[in-house]
């Protein structure tokens, strides 16, 4: 009997990885972000809405604030999409969008067919901007604090449960210091 | 004809000569595409992440091979171009992970595997030698040749 029991354990620490690996919510396409604790990287783009005015992460120092990474070709924007309209009428903190690879007409359609919880969003063409921001799948979304320091990051769509769990809490904790 | 031979030879030059013209945008600057290829040959795509960032078809890896080739035309090191890769999107974009605190398990954990096992494998052959030291019978018993040769008679009958 006791001979097996080497096996035994080894096959439990296999399980015990695999078992890991099926975990639920376990994404391996999520990967930690280098810019965490980072500041938020400097743009200057002009405004989906309004060509002519511009937006830029500096205008917004001494806010907490959220920037959510967002296209009108991008699937999972669509199931994010209603959980930001509904956030944005009750929510206190400023949302911002960054237009990501976009055309200014679809974009603009596509806030006019879902709603826009949008202060404002700025648009990035050419995705010069995603790539400082270290954006490889829409949707992202960053919470900056007063700093201009990135918080958190979500990759990939903000539900109900990211939001209450993770993102409102988060935003509470740095409009107190 | 004769006349007709430099026309067709011209025209098919200038056919060459047009073929040539819209290649040459692919390999704009041959320099610049084969440093390219080889840092993003390092590199992962982040999108699909089976893929290395010269072989993806994503539009971010597009995005990305653009961003490389300015960068090797505004005499940026690979060094620098890949510190502008990680600093986006950390580690996991380079093929080669950096030897760090964070990945010596992931270095030196095949290492101690090894140790592991040889260690293990040592143990268990000393110990069967020294099993076998005691117990082996140096010769047989006169019963058990006589049985043994016993057998061995009944063996050959059957044949």
């Amino acid at each position: 009997m006791k001979r097996f029991l080497l096996p035994l354990a080894l096959f439990i620490v296999l399980l015990g990885f695999l078992a890991w690996g099926l975990k639920p919510g376990y994404d391996p396409h999520e990967l930690p972000s280098p810019l965490i604790g980072k500041a938020a990287p400097a743009f200057d783009l002009p405004q989906l809405a309004q060509p002519e005015q511009k937006f830029s992460p500096a205008s917004m120092r001494g806010k907490v604030w959220l920037l959510n990474v967002w296209a009108s070709w991008c699937v999972s924007c669509r199931e994010e999409h209603p959980v930001l309209v509904r956030f944005s009428r009750t929510a206190t903190v400023p949302l911002y969008g960054l237009n990501y690879k976009d055309a200014r007409p679809d974009g603009m359609r596509w806030l006019a067919q879902f709603g826009n919880p949008y202060i404002a969003s700025a648009f990035d063409s050419d995705g010069r901007v995603g790539i400082d921001y270290g954006v490889y799948g829409v949707p992202e979304t960053y919470v900056i604090d007063k700093a201009g320091v990135i918080r958190y990051k979500q990759i990939g769509p903000v539900t109900e449960d990211v939001l209450q769990k993770k993102i409102i809490p988060l935003v509470q904790e740095l409009e107190k210091s | 004809m004769r006349r007709l031979i430099p026309l067709l030879l011209l025209l098919v030059l200038a056919t060459a000569a047009a073929w040539a013209g819209e290649a040459a945008p692919m390999a704009e600057d041959e320099v610049v595409e084969k440093r390219m290829v080889a840092i993003s040959d390092e590199m992962r795509c982040l999108v699909c992440q089976n893929e290395s960032l010269s072989g993806s078809h994503a539009e971010l890896a597009q995005d990305l091979r653009r961003e490389i080739r300015q960068m090797i035309k505004a005499g940026k090191t690979d060094q620098q171009i890949m510190d502008f890769m990680v600093d986006r999107y950390g580690d996991f974009v380079r093929y080669r992970p950096p030897m760090k605190s964070t990945t010596y398990l992931l270095w030196f954990g095949p290492f101690l595997l090894l140790a592991v096992a040889l260690v293990a494998l040592v143990r268990y052959l000393r110990r069967r030698g020294s099993r076998l030291d005691q117990g082996a019978p140096t010769a047989l018993s006169a019963a058990e040749t006589q049985r043994a040769e016993a057998l061995l008679a009944q063996v050959e009958d059957k044949r």
